[in-house]
């Protein structure tokens, strides 16, 4: 049996690792590592629970907005604060996630993965006028061609015009999400790493000409992702359909829901939301979400092993570096102790099986242009696909959002600091399901935890043997050439991991080779 | 024209960071990314961007190899870019790029091998200067900024430090284009941090828009509040940056002008010595409050 390993993953967020094991060209079985270790719960531990929104953004600086709602949610909910977000504060909330989600799904889609399927060396022979695509043709004409070589060679398939089209929407995607980051800011403060979402609601207050200036930087994300990004995902797709029978993985998907619609309900996991929450399989049957069915096995992790199947609100984090058998620096979360996938796939599927009429025909209309069934969706294309319908979903809802704000009502409510409560706080972030989970004793933190999106994705095998998401979509892959491992990378990709976020929490050493392995 | 460019290689590693640093950078206005990787962003002159993992072509040990063939091929003649804390407890084994060997090499040992023979390293965000978040209390992987590092082993490289977490595009772009324009800045052009005084020059507490409140006594008591924000934990008045007059995401808002206040992102005290971030722990005479 030959390897490939393939260390480090790039174009994802954070240090990864994959190894495969491949039989006649069959993937027999997979590896996913984070490669890095920064110890935020620990470093939370103790301090003023306000700051936990400012730092546990700092856990990712791609998805922050995301970190950001979700520790306030969880602080609302140990504050007592969570029915008592004013409506605009709320609305705001919504719109800073969703304009932020919207140009993370642009730039996921051509900065991360499109250089898997686009040829950028074709401009060379380009003989037109655009400028962008005149002024990449005088970079290769250069000959230095970094950062867009060396990379794998062989399976570029994309038509000419159709490959530099994608290379111009490429810069042009720089710009469009860029503009998104400013509509971010103008509820934020700055992004990355904004500054006024608080528990409690938000620092910043609407005024008209914000929301008139929101309103058309939005309004042009909205003409990127109908006129550009969709049919570009749809282009690809076409050329490379065989990546819909590829990469079905475990087929559970698992959503928490985003973008509120009340804030009456303090039971986030019930509340009404634009995306809905709970679980589905490939029956497309929705199963209401049960937080409390929420484990993190460590088998194959190295923890102890009586750390394992705690529910994360009592989560603990005891290395054991010599215990045999384990592989890996994350946990494995499972639900009801099974796998479940996270990400836009589960987020559509899911709000699609709750018979929601826009999503239904978004999925639907995408479906019939392939000529394909929902089983096709759990695949890589799949994945792309509900992406990019995921993104125009919010950024259509987005518009109404913006003209419910009221200038002049607030957008924040007082709250005193409890001495000892618990929280919890739960959205769909743009990879998927975000939770974070406090325990507050004296005004101080004296426990958190995050359980985030790639570590449902890319976990290790549990404590029953059954490999994680990433793991199950890559075995049972046929690779053509194992030099260059397209199909590998464009797996992996197309779950937009996020590894900063996924082993914020592991510890370093060993691996089942005896080799001093570094995380 | 194409023969007389001159190419400036680049390497970037990325240690223990969140990614915010690089995704802050790739919002430039003027000039834009594109503008600084794929253009002469100075005539004649061209960043040429070999190694960085979030943005490369190229996967696994073909993506580490032409960073390596880059210090051999170039020696002293590239710039190093880092963006993270280097984890560097227990001989850096929290933290590695790539393997050689099949043994997996760590930040530590990569950021000193590329550090030697670098022209110069730029340390990029506060994680990267000094320490940031990643070596807050209790450190639990003993991550270090560059500076701090290269020092302890003796390296002479000269280091310029961009902070800020995550630091504004235009002081890494504004930082890069001296680079090329002046060649490495001299001592008078660094603060005792080793950040650039044109960015880096002014506290913020001088230029912010809320100072008349201030020195009016006029203080917000809770979060959307008109007013100063330093009885809700404003760090400006220790911190060094242009926020204020140069502002964030083109110029439409800034931290201070949404009201959640300065974190003193760029400081060296972040985020320990600025904690809680919500409290006032600045002591400074202010008139008393009129609101
Ligand atoms: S304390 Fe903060 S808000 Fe007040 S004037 Fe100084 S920098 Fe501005
Ligand atoms: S205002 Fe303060 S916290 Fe905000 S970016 Fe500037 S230095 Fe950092």
């Amino acid at each position: 049996m030959g390897k490939i390993v393939i260390v480090p993953i790039t174009r994802i967020e954070g240090h990864l690792k994959i190894e495969c094991l491949v039989e006649n060209g069959i993937i027999k079985e997979a590896r996913s590592s984070g490669m890095l270790f920064r110890g935020f719960e620990i470093i939370l531990r103790g301090r003023d629970p306000r700051d936990a929104q400012i730092i546990t953004q700092r856990i990712c600086g791609v998805c922050n907005v995301c970190h950001a709602m979700a520790s306030t949610f969880n602080l609302d909910s140990a504050f007592g604060l969570a029915d008592k977000i004013p409506d605009n504060g709320r609305i705001m909330r919504n719109l800073a996630a969703g304009l932020h989600v919207v140009q993370d799904h642009i730039l996921h889609f051509y900065h991360l993965a499109a250089l898997d399927y686009v040829d950028v060396t074709k401009v060379a022979k380009y003989e037109g006028s655009d400028a962008d695509l005149n002024s990449i043709k005088a970079f290769i004409g250069r000959g230095e061609l970094g950062p867009f070589v060396p990379r794998y060679e062989g399976d570029y398939r994309l038509p000419d015009d159709v490959d530099r089209a994608a290379v111009s929407h490429y810069v042009k995607a720089l710009e469009i999400r860029r503009k998104g980051h400013e509509a971010v800011a103008m509820l934020t403060g700055r992004i990355p790493h904004t500054a006024s979402i608080v528990p409690g609601g938000m620092a910043e207050v609407p005024t008209v000409d914000k929301i008139a200036s929101i309103l058309w930087r939005l309004n042009e994300l909205r003409s990127f992702v109908d006129n550009v990004y969709l049919p570009d995902v749809l282009a690809v797709a076409g050329v490379y359909s065989d990546y819909f029978q590829i990469g079905a993985g475990c087929q559970n998907l698992l959503a928490y829901g985003a973008y509120d619609l009340e804030g009456k309900n303090p039971d986030y996991t019930r509340r009404q939301r634009l995306f809905q929450q709970g679980t589905i399989s490939a029956d497309l049957k929705l199963q209401p979400l049960d937080l409390s069915k929420i484990t993190e096995e460590v088998r194959h992790s190295w923890y102890e092993s009586n750390t394992s199947k705690l529910h994360p609100s009592t989560g603990k984090t005891v290395p054991a570096d010599e215990k045999s058998g384990a592989y890996s620096w994350l946990k494995a979360p499972r639900y009801g102790g099974r796998v479940y996938e996270v990400g836009p796939l589960a987020q559509m599927v899911t709000t699609y099986a709750s018979g929601n009429p826009k999503v239904k025909s978004l999925v639907d209309s995408t479906l019939a242009h392939f000529k394909a069934t929902p089983a096709a969706l759990f695949s890589v294309l799949g994945r792309h696909a509900a992406r990019a319908l995921a993104a125009k979903y919010v950024a259509d809802a987005m518009g109404e959002w913006l003209l419910q704000l009221k200038p002049g009502e607030p957008t924040f409510v007082p709250y005193e600091l409890p001495e000892e409560a618990q929280g919890v706080g739960i959205i769909d972030a743009a990879r998927g399901a975000l939770g974070h989970w406090i325990e507050i004793k004296e005004k101080k933190i004296a426990n958190y935890q995050c359980v985030v999106p790639t570590t449902w994705n890319a976990s290790p095998r549990d404590d029953s043997g059954t490999p994680g998401a990433i793991e199950q979509a890559l075995t049972g892959t046929r690779v053509k050439d194992e030099a260059n491992p397209f199909e590998i990378v464009r797996i992996v990709r197309a779950f937009d991991p996020c590894i900063a976020c996924a082993v914020h929490l592991i510890t370093p050493k060993g691996n089942e080779l005896g080799r001093f392995r570094i995380y | 024209m194409d023969s007389k460019t001159i190419e400036y290689p680049v390497i970037w590693l990325q240690c223990a960071t969140c990614t915010g640093c690089l995704i802050s950078i790739l919002n430039s206005v003027s000039p834009t990314i594109k503008n600084v990787l794929i253009d002469e962003v100075i005539p004649g002159k061209h960043v040429n961007l070999r190694f960085n993992a979030t943005v490369m072509a190229g996967a696994g040990d073909l993506a580490i190899a032409i960073a390596e063939e880059t210090v051999k091929k170039v020696k002293g003649g590239y710039l190093l870019i880092v963006d993270g804390s280097i984890p560097t407890a227990k001989n850096g084994v929290y933290g590695s790029i790539g393997e050689r060997n099949h043994q997996p090499v760590s930040m530590v040992e990569r950021v000193i091998e590329f550090s030697r023979d670098a022209l110069a390293v730029m340390a990029v965000g506060t994680c990267a200067t000094f320490g940031g978040i990643p070596a807050a209390a209790p450190n639990p992987t003993g991550c270090q900024g560059l500076k701090e590092l290269l020092e302890s082993k003796g390296i002479k490289t000269p280091v310029i430090n961009v902070a800020g977490c995550p630091p504004h595009p235009d002081w890494f772009v504004g930082t890069v284009a001296s680079l090329l324009l002046s060649g490495l800045p001299s001592a008078d052009q660094l603060d005792d941090f080793g950040r650039p005084l044109t960015f880096y020059g002014k506290l913020i507490h001088e230029n912010c828009q809320r100072r008349a409140y201030f020195d009016e006594g006029k203080f917000a008591k809770k979060h959307g509040d008109p007013g100063c924000l330093y009885e809700l934990g404003c760090k400006g008045p220790i911190t060094y940056a242009d926020c204020p007059t140069r502002l964030w995401n083109t110029g439409v808002n800034w931290c201070v002008g949404s009201g959640g206040g300065c974190h003193g992102c760029t400081q060296p005290e972040f985020p320990d010595l600025v904690s809680p971030l919500y409290v006032k722990t600045i002591e400074i005479e202010t008139a008393p409050n009129k609101l």
